[in-house]
């Protein structure tokens, strides 16, 4: 026994888990919602997604070299932002297009990546989702080119939430399939399901804030929807959108979400009626985006007023 | 009611089958013995004997120092060499006796000690006090405090903690299979010292191996109960045992007596059936000398005050470069630079690993993940809770409850970010509690 021992605070032993395990597990899961986005928008729907993951990877990267603070790429939290906002942004059709398209996805990474995520101190520090944070800021600067929605055809068409909100009827099945406009990753509940059940298989997610999100949004829909027990509508808001895509892969995100079991379960009923609240009285057709960085901020007041009563607290004495 | 489990807890790699089939071993030292005075939670034991005093095996060397306190006893015939601190395993130093092995273990005259049945319960308790018996587990608790609760007819269940959740220590294991009968003759020694209780044996279900033979050993005993608790880490902590054989919850203000339970180690159910049976003082303890950095993992019964080194030795000595030295189990024991170190009452294992896993992994950023706040099984948010300490914020620390943990580790055990989400905790609680004191 010639060599130095190592002496630490116990546990000795540890899980084999880490962080950019679990990173990379939210972009596997990612993955059959950007392929169905490639498969329904075309090639330039992965150009664009490329560009954003590489813009995120980056923009961390620089940034951090910059600062001199240690290099953090590795743990795939900037990849995932970067997937995630390319997700949420549309897919136009004509080359000139997809280039401004791409600058815009610069744009929005430097945006999640520096303001959203690094200036509050990176990663876990940041209290909005970046690529959400991001994507709205783009909403609104960009308002026409971020909701202009096109298929690989050309053809610029209205969404389904669009259309719903107009008073017109829509294919639900194609909706659930995902053969619809919409931004690049929201179209196909399938894909998304695929994933979000990869991650809960992993146990990186659980139903409780998605579950709380969907099903309080879909009473919220019933009741205040104007039509009744319509099934079709309701089928129609709940695949509509970037409801799926944001209830299982942003709502769930760790950072921006509660801690507390009890809290979570909160925030996702907050979601629910926000999101109903703005789809149905807003002034757009969609509501998640917002609905989802609105209650972010109030993560620190859900988890203080969620706070567990510890085992035993209370009990018979 | 019994639940078999508790809410939270983690299930790390159990390591058991390296010395769980190593039959226990009794064993000797060569080398001088180290008997601290501090074996136990209280005050530590007074020297009754001096430099060159000649003391026998079971002789007394240091009575009680208190209530809370427990004597001392040579594991060995010899001369006292002198009265010292010595390093101990838990990383201080500590007042200790020191006991030149002169090999002939000529022993003391035995206790002169009536038949279990016409001692009274006094007698029976004064026998456990006499015989220096201690919370063998690990905590260190004086037995017979724990015996003496105000009203002992409000006791409803004597519990043999027996979950021996740590992993890779099988000294309870070896324990059950080769002396159940002891156990059971000890646990109905205990429950004889309460009138309306009922006694449990709490296994967890990784070894129906012992849950059986007990059930065996126990099937004319209707007041004893043995049970398969769900194999979980901590199902062995005192809080969680608890709640897991009777469904009651208790918490840091109260007392397992509070809840009507009285919680003990197997080592120290055998120690009491040796005391009160046998007349014979704690002298000695199984200890489990395992890890993948030892040649043989076996199961020892060493005395009190041998020399770890000596038991390394006698496990076939060390397999590569160990990298980590740990006295009891990986998720609570104690890291050591040394093996120059004696078995004490406590000591249920040691471990020699080949890599360090602590050592492995780089603190990255919380990511808020949960997964601390979903395993803990006292139902506390261990990343804010490590949060407050690291900002020394003794308000919020305490308001989020910080005073409930019962640092068994899982924390840091399940952070993906590998934080020392444990080590942060204890060390506030440790300046919580001595600033209240002030």
């Amino acid at each position: 026994m010639s060599g130095l021992i190592n002496v630490s605070s116990s546990p000795h032993v540890r899980d084999k888990d880490t962080t950019s395990k679990i990173m990379q597990c939210v972009f596997i899961a990612l993955l059959p919602a950007s392929l169905f986005g490639i498969y329904n928008f075309g090639l330039n729907a992965l150009i664009i997604i490329a560009v954003t993951v590489a813009a995120c990877v980056a923009t961390e990267y620089v940034y951090e070299k910059l600062m001199k603070k240690p290099v953090t790429v590795k743990d795939w939290s900037a990849a995932v932002t970067g997937l995630l906002l390319a997700l949420n942004l549309p897919c136009p059709y004509g080359t000139e297009n997809v280039i401004r398209m791409c600058l815009l996805a610069i744009l929005g990474s430097v945006f999640a990546i520096v303001i959203v995520k690094q200036l509050f101190g990176g990663l876990g520090q940041n209290f909005m989702n970046p690529a959400l944070g991001a994507r709205c800021f783009l909403l609104i600067s960009f308002t026409s080119r971020m909701t202009t929605f096109a298929m690989a055809d050309g053809v610029s068409t209205a969404t389904p939430l669009a259309l719903l909100k107009a008073g017109e009827s829509v294919n639900t099945l194609d909706m659930v399939i995902g053969r619809i406009p919409g931004t690049i990753g929201e179209t196909s509940v399938i894909a998304i399901i695929i994933g979000a059940i990869f991650l809960i298989w992993k146990d990186v997610i659980t139903l409780r804030i998605p579950g709380s999100y969907l099903i309080s949004f879909a009473i919220f829909v019933l009741i205040f929807g104007g039509h009744g027990l319509d099934l079709n509508f309701l089928c129609a808001h709940l695949a509509g959108g970037g409801l799926m895509l944001g209830a299982f892969f942003m709502a769930t995100d760790y950072v921006t979400s509660p801690i507390t079991k009890k809290g979570q379960i909160v925030y996702g009923v907050i979601l629910g009626c926000l999101t109903g609240l703005f789809r149905l009285f807003g002034g757009s057709a969609e509501g998640v985006s917002y609905a989802i960085i609105f209650s972010n901020l109030l993560v620190p007041l859900i988890e203080r007023a969620t706070l567990p009563k510890p085992f035993g607290k209370g009990g018979e004495k | 009611m019994a639940l078999l489990t508790f809410k939270g807890g983690v299930h790390p790699y159990d390591g058991k089958d390296l010395s769980k089939d190593k039959p226990i071993l009794e064993i000797l030292p060569k080398g001088n013995l180290v008997f601290p005075l501090s074996q136990h939670i209280g005050a530590p034991a007074t020297p009754i004997v001096e430099k060159g005093d000649r003391v026998l095996v079971g002789q007394k060397i240091a009575e009680a120092g208190g209530f809370v306190s427990a004597p001392v006893y040579s594991s060995v015939s010899g001369t006292v060499v002198g009265i010292e601190p010595r390093l101990v395993c838990t990383g201080g130093t500590v007042n200790s006796i020191i006991v030149e092995n002169d090999g002939k273990y000529e022993e003391a005259p035995a206790w002169d000690i009536k038949p279990v049945e016409e001692l009274t319960r006094e007698e029976k308790i004064n026998l456990i006090k006499e015989a220096g018996i201690v919370g063998m587990g690990g905590a260190g608790f004086p037995t017979h405090v724990k015996l003496s609760p105000k009203e002992p007819e409000k006791i409803e269940y004597v519990i043999v903690n027996a979950a021996e959740c740590e992993p890779y220590i099988t000294a309870d294991y070896r324990r059950m299979l080769e002396c159940g009968d002891k156990l059971i003759a000890g646990l109905k020694i205990s429950l004889s010292l309460f009138p309306n209780a009922k006694g449990i044996i709490a296994v967890e279900d990784n070894k129906m191996d012992c849950v059986n033979h007990l059930k065996d050993l126990a099937k004319d005993e209707p007041n004893i109960e043995v049970m398969a608790l769900k194999t979980k880490y901590p199902q062995g902590a005192e809080r969680q045992i608890i709640y897991a054989t009777t469904g009651r919850a208790i918490n840091s203000t109260m007392l397992p007596a509070d809840a009507g339970c009285i919680v003990n180690n197997v080592e120290s159910v055998i120690s009491i059936y040796r005391a009160v049976a046998e007349g014979k003082p704690l002298i000695n303890r199984v200890v489990t000398v395992t890890g993948q950095a030892i040649a043989e993992p076996k199961n020892f019964l060493a005395p009190i005050g041998m020399n770890f080194t000596e038991l390394v030795e006698a496990a076939g000595g060390f397999k590569g470069e160990p990298a980590k030295l740990i006295s009891g189990g990986p998720m609570m024991g104690f890291a050591m630079y040394s093996t120059d170190v004696p078995v004490t009452k406590t000591s249920s294992a040691l471990l020699a690993f080949t890599e360090d896993e602590v050592a492995k992994y780089e603190t990255t950023a919380c990511i808020n993940c949960g997964r601390c706040v979903s395993i803990c099984p006292e139902v506390l948010i261990p990343s804010r809770l490590a949060d407050y300490a690291e900002n020394d914020n003794a308000q919020l620390f305490e308001k989020w409850n910080g005073l409930e943990c019962i640092e068994c580790g899982s924390c840091s055990y399940i952070c993906p970010a590998k934080r020392h989400l444990a080590q942060s905790i204890k060390t506030m609680k440790k300046n919580v509690i001595a600033s209240k004191r002030k």
